[in-house]
């Protein structure tokens, strides 16, 4: 019998209101010797963490439904609520069988984050990971090959095994066949977006961030197939890409209302980490080599990755919009998300260079009135449509 | 007629001599265009002085702008003309106030236009802001960046991966680029001179801040502390000025504490030191002088403050060393006081605390800055719960002028003096008890 998308759906969504991550508790009592890696936005190189025998969790706060009481009292009102609801999951013991914590470095809330889990779970192995802002590989590929032999230096210790080339190559070829799957499933719905609503992509993106990634891609696979033989109907929506939210995510609402307001969303950057290298990542020969020349030359753009050339600067979300034949973009940042915010007037500089409409708003993870959302959304639907149709 | 004592006088030649000097630099950058120097802007903490000096560039630091604007009151409206034009309500009041300014025609803090960069020597260090600034000026201006990427020392050390990278990087990326922006070909031997008198101002300044361990103490290491790290936070370090300048204020110091005398503040000279407290976190700069106000007036002394090592941590041994040129820059931008992790922030404090012989921690929380503010709270709760001291928090911004509530800090700090004086008093009791 085959999985529908309700199905298959429906087990996303289980996953994804499950705060006790039972599945990663699960999956790592089944095993002795299992570790479990928790990891914030926007990227790590999940793949050693696989090769150490691990499961890589992404922690993306606590959403709409975790009270946040603790968390609250070591945030200023003017920080943003990911680090918060973060904290609530450390101390109300949701976390308490994460092995180890990384903290990208994405911005300093995060970074300064890294340092209160240091002190706060004094038990936990954790770790500030950078990523390189030059891009040459004999500077940046030679400082973050050190850094990417650290981490399998922390990762064989948590796990208590070497972590082999050989293990890194297999995962590698796992993660390579897990982003192709996650760029089909993209592409899919930019093609036909009516056949993917993008809270199912979302719920279903999301899912890979808890469950391994050799089930992920077993996931990915059935929904392409579920998805390709239901007819669903077809609106006449605008086509819009979402960008803004990569860190703190916005309610699972807000996805919704954007689409029930007229607007089929067409690209997003909601998780990156799932599509950070754009091709393969090679496979022959140094392992750590090849993830650090595909960090370099062959991964995504995002706030907070530099733009060396500023004749490029912006062009990311030009050619999202041209690839995907979005007509236009909206901007949803987390309240108080330096990288969002800080990087919104360039790139809304370039879209007016290009012609392409935008909209902006700013949510919270725990959001709850979507009301404003969806008049805003509506609004930016019809006169996308009003522009194309003069 | 008064005759005005020895330390008077030394004061004022510090004073005066850190007037000129800033004065001067202004009044450079207005001619540059006209005198052919170039300019490079830059950011404090990573500053990079002693190398944009072998280029006979100029060096132009936003932050400073932004401050010196803060002070004069011009930004609120700056800040107000880059919301206007779609920059967030939410992101740093520096980036704004800049942006709000050269919106405004770019006239500098002395009312002189300033120049436009030829570089941006982005010195990412410390805050992610900088990167972003750095883009949104290159945006305005389409002039060459050089980007330094200095790794955060997340677990609280610096490791010779981080020394090469940022080495490599000062030699393949920001050297090459002086060169070419300035057509003047690179000097190791030049560098390392100007390196000699950075750590020549480096001693003095380190002997000025401590000092402040004397009971009185003869500075305030927050509020006055600002003034000090001027000129080596800017465009001075590495220059004979600066040398100069912490020569002179060391002799104003010294004489301080050999009288016993207490910090000067614009209120006068402090009599009697009541509270001593170490601060965390930046300063306002639009109510600087009301700020600082509801401390003298307490008699509350700053005796160590963490803002005044954002721009380069010295009190914990490093120098700059001509030997090591390139290494030692390295190291400098490395141990710049935000690129520290969080425990080891705290650790610092705590020191502070013991060796200076706090009364406690006040922190001052910056609205806008994210780099010093998040996680505040946890610095709070771990040095009260070490120290056995007690803590205060106020929040505010540095150069918006909405986010200082003056009534607020003033009834907050007044109810922590009384908190300090308490806990004195029950500590008293208590001893007396045993
Ligand atoms: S939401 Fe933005 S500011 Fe907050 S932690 Fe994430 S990236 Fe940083
Ligand atoms: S350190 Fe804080 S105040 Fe300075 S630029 Fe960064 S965010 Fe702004």
């Amino acid at each position: 019998m085959t999985t529908t998308t309700s199905e298959l759906i429906a087990r996303c969504q289980a996953l994804f209101d499950d705060l006790n991550f039972t599945y990663a508790r699960e999956w790592k009592a089944a095993v002795p010797g299992r570790i479990v890696v928790g990891y914030m936005p926007f990227y790590v190189p999940r793949e050693l963490i696989h090769a150490a025998g691990g499961l890589p969790l992404g922690v993306l706060g606590g959403g709409d439904q975790l009270e946040v009481i603790q968390g609250d009292a070591y945030y200023q009102s003017y920080i943003c609520r990911i680090p918060r609801s973060t904290i609530e999951l450390g101390v109300t013991n949701r976390l308490d069988f994460v092995d180890a914590m990384l903290f990208p470095s994405i911005c300093d809330v995060i970074r300064n984050l890294s340092g209160m889990w240091k002190i706060m779970f004094p038990h936990v192995k954790s770790r500030y990971f950078d990523v390189p802002q030059n891009f040459r590989d004999d500077v940046g590929g030679d400082f973050y090959i050190h850094e990417l032999n650290e981490l399998r230096d922390m990762l064989a210790e948590v796990s208590g095994r070497a972590v082999s080339d050989d293990a890194i190559r297999a995962s590698i070829a796992l993660y390579n066949e897990n982003r192709a799957l996650v760029r089909e499933v993209y592409a899919f719905r930019a093609r036909e977006p009516w056949r993917a609503p993008s809270a199912e992509v979302y719920l279903l993106m999301r899912a890979g961030m808890i469950v391994t990634v050799e089930e992920h891609n077993r996931m990915l696979r059935e929904y392409l197939a579920a998805a390709a033989k239901e007819t669903r109907p077809r609106r006449d929506n605008s086509r819009v890409v979402v960008t803004g939210a990569f860190c703190e995510q916005p309610p699972l609402n807000l996805i919704k209302s954007i689409e029930l307001a007229g607007c089929y969303i067409v690209d997003d950057d909601f998780m990156l980490v799932n599509r950070w290298e754009r091709s393969d990542v090679a496979q022959a020969g140094d392992p750590l080599a090849n993830l650090a020349a595909a960090y370099l030359h062959n991964s995504g753009d995002t706030s907070a990755k530099y733009e060396p050339d500023q004749a490029k600067k912006g062009l990311y979300l030009v050619e999202a919009v041209r690839r995907t034949r979005a007509e236009g973009v909206i901007f949803a940042s987390p309240s108080f998300c330096d990288p969002a915010l800080l990087e919104r007037p360039m790139l809304q500089r370039v879209l007016a260079a290009h012609d392409i409409p935008y909209i902006a708003f700013k949510y919270a993870e725990n959001s709850g009135q979507m009301q404003p959302i969806r008049e805003q959304a509506g609004t930016f639907a019809d006169s996308i449509k009003l522009w194309s149709n003069p | 007629m008064t005759h005005p004592n020895a330390a008077q006088v030394i004061k004022d030649s510090a004073m005066l001599k850190q007037k000129e000097m800033i004065a001067s630099n202004y009044s450079k950058l207005e001619t540059a265009a006209t005198d052919g120097r170039k300019v490079a802007a830059t950011f404090v903490p990573g500053n990079l002085n002693e190398l944009i000096m072998c280029f006979d560039m100029l060096n132009n630091l936003p932050e400073i702008n932004a401050i010196q604007n803060g002070m004069r009151k011009k930004t609120g409206g700056y800040i107000m003309e880059a919301e206007k034009r779609g920059h967030s309500e939410d992101v740093c009041t520096y980036v704004k106030a800049d942006l709000g300014m050269i919106a405004k025609g770019n006239i500098g803090p002395d009312g002189q236009k300033l120049p436009a960069p030829d570089l941006l020597l982005l010195s990412y260090t410390g805050c992610f802001t900088f990167m972003k600034w750095f883009e949104l000026l290159r945006d305005q201006y389409k002039c060459e960046t050089a980007m330094l990427h200095v790794p955060y020392q997340g677990d609280g050390k610096i490791t010779s991966n981080m020394v090469s990278y940022v080495v490599k990087q000062i030699k393949e990326e920001v050297i090459p680029k002086l060169e070419r922006v300035s057509g003047v070909k690179f000097d190791i031997d030049r560098l390392r001179e100007n390196l000699a008198r950075s750590a020549r101002a480096e001693e003095d300044l380190v002997w000025v801040l401590e000092s402040a361990k004397a009971k009185p103490s003869p500075i305030d290491a927050y509020f006055g502390g600002v003034y000090y790290i001027g000129p080596i936070f800017t465009a001075f370090r590495g220059t004979e000025d600066a040398v100069e300048y912490y020569r002179l204020l060391r002799g104003e110091i010294s004489e301080r504490l050999a009288r016993g005398q207490g910090p000067v503040t614009p209120g006068g000279d402090m009599s009697h030191e009541r509270y001593r407290l170490v601060v965390e976190g930046p300063p306002n700069w639009t109510s600087f002088r009301d700020f600082w106000k509801m401390f003298y007036e307490e008699g509350a002394v700053v005796v160590a403050s963490t803002y005044s090592k954002v721009g380069g941590l010295y009190d914990l041994g490093f120098r700059h060393d001509p030997d090591r040129p390139l290494e030692s820059l390295a190291e400098y931008c490395l141990g710049c006081y935000t690129n520290r992790n969080l425990p080891a922030r705290i650790d610092l404090i705590e020191k502070y605390m013991d060796e200076y012989q706090a009364d406690g921690l006040l922190i001052n929380s910056i609205k806008s800055c994210n780099s010093f503010s998040a996680g505040q709270l946890l610095v709070l709760r771990e040095i009260e719960r070490r120290t056995g001291k007690p803590g205060a928090f106020i929040e505010s911004d540095l150069v918006d002028p909405r986010y200082f509530s003056p009534a607020n800090i003033k009834n907050r700090l007044e109810s922590y003096f009384q908190m300090i004086d308490q806990r004195r008093a029950g500590g008293q009791s208590a001893a007396r008890a045993v």
